[in-house]
């Protein structure tokens, strides 16, 4: 039970460094979100900065991987984007095809080099 | 062909959410951690910026920094979700859990799907639609913590790696305008730059810095 739970300190740090900032933001949604203009500027910066942010945290997984990701040589990780990237473009935006495929690659390179 | 384009999202939350399993388990979080932050948390970049920051040994304060400005998004979806349920009877407190609900994926659907049900029923709809998209991703945690457990180095990577996948790609679909594109790509870019800082707020840095860059190229295309 005990593994289950691990340590409460981290429940603490999630809520901290987890829960508080992201639900901050749906729920001044929830109370200022009427008066605002979906297509004004800064909501077009701040969708900007979110997206930039959102490809940093991919980058980051694929530049410096977690756990056993890091078993898989940097070429075939970065491959992997690049095949998932050509099925896209070719299934006219597909994100199964662009997440199979990449999956395909990088299980198929790391079978093909042991 | 309408239930398949669902059953994709399904899957790519499936996805998303057996990688995030299998990322805590590797990061050595509690199984328990891990379910409460899909509950808690429920926004799966959010929950990889904190798993990640954390796990590479950044302090609670540039975890929550990187949290809050990858959540800001957040903001927007959810003043374009409520109106569509929002009657002049409508109170403020029967919408807190359909805003806590409001992520990509109901986002997405809620567009979809609501013009279909009468409006009176639509916050009862979003809160059995919102519970079925946590289930299937509470079990594809428990599921994911568990495989990356016990498979083999090769498949438990493969895991890992369905979680940048499927956010790149969910992310690139849902780019209507040019800017959202720039600031996708400039994004990923300029992550390996920023992490040669080595600040603990590289993602922070390379965010503000491409998505203002996306923003300027918006502003530029306007006045051409």
């Amino acid at each position: 039970m005990s593994d289950f739970i691990g340590d409460w300190h981290a429940l603490v740090v999630l809520v901290i460094a987890g829960v508080i900032p992201n639900q901050i933001w749906r729920m001044l949604g929830l109370w200022f979100g009427g008066g605002l203009d979906e297509g004004s500027e800064l909501l077009v910066w701040v969708r900007a900065v979110a997206t930039a942010t959102l490809a940093g945290v991919i980058a980051q997984i694929l530049v410096q991987p977690p756990g056993a990701l890091a078993s898989v040589p940097g070429v075939l990780r970065y491959g992997a984007l690049v095949a998932g990237f050509m099925a896209f473009m070719l299934t006219r935006r597909s994100i199964l095809a662009a997440v199979v495929c990449g999956e395909i690659v990088m299980l198929a390179g790391k079978w093909w080099l042991g | 062909m309408r239930s398949v384009a669902s059953t994709v999202l399904a899957l790519v939350l499936f996805a998303t959410y057996l990688g995030i399993g299998a990322l805590a388990h590797d990061t050595h979080f509690s199984l328990a951690w891990t379910l409460l932050s899909t509950l808690l948390v429920w926004a799966g970049p959010a929950q990889i910026i904190v798993i990640t920051t954390l796990g590479s040994g950044a302090t609670i304060l540039q975890s929550a920094i990187a949290v809050t400005v990858s959540a800001v998004r957040l903001f927007p979806m959810v003043v374009s979700v409520l109106p569509l349920m929002r009657t002049p009877e409508t109170k403020r407190r029967q919408l807190i859990l359909v805003a806590h609900f409001t992520a990509v994926t109901l986002w997405v659907e809620c567009h979809r799907f609501l013009p279909q049900v009468p409006r009176d029923k639509r916050i009862a709809f979003v809160h059995g639609f919102g519970t079925g998209l946590l289930c299937i991703s509470l079990c594809a945690n428990t599921i994911g913590y568990f495989l990356a457990a016990n498979l083999s180095q090769t498949f438990a990577s493969a895991i890992l790696l369905l979680t940048p996948l499927a956010f790149l790609f969910s992310t690139a679909r849902n780019a209507r305008e040019p800017a959202d594109v720039v600031a996708l790509v400039l994004g990923l870019l300029l992550y390996p730059l920023a992490a040669q800082i080595n600040s603990g707020l590289d993602i922070l840095i390379s965010g503000v810095v491409a998505g203002t860059l996306a923003f300027g190229v918006h502003r530029w295309r306007a006045r051409a």
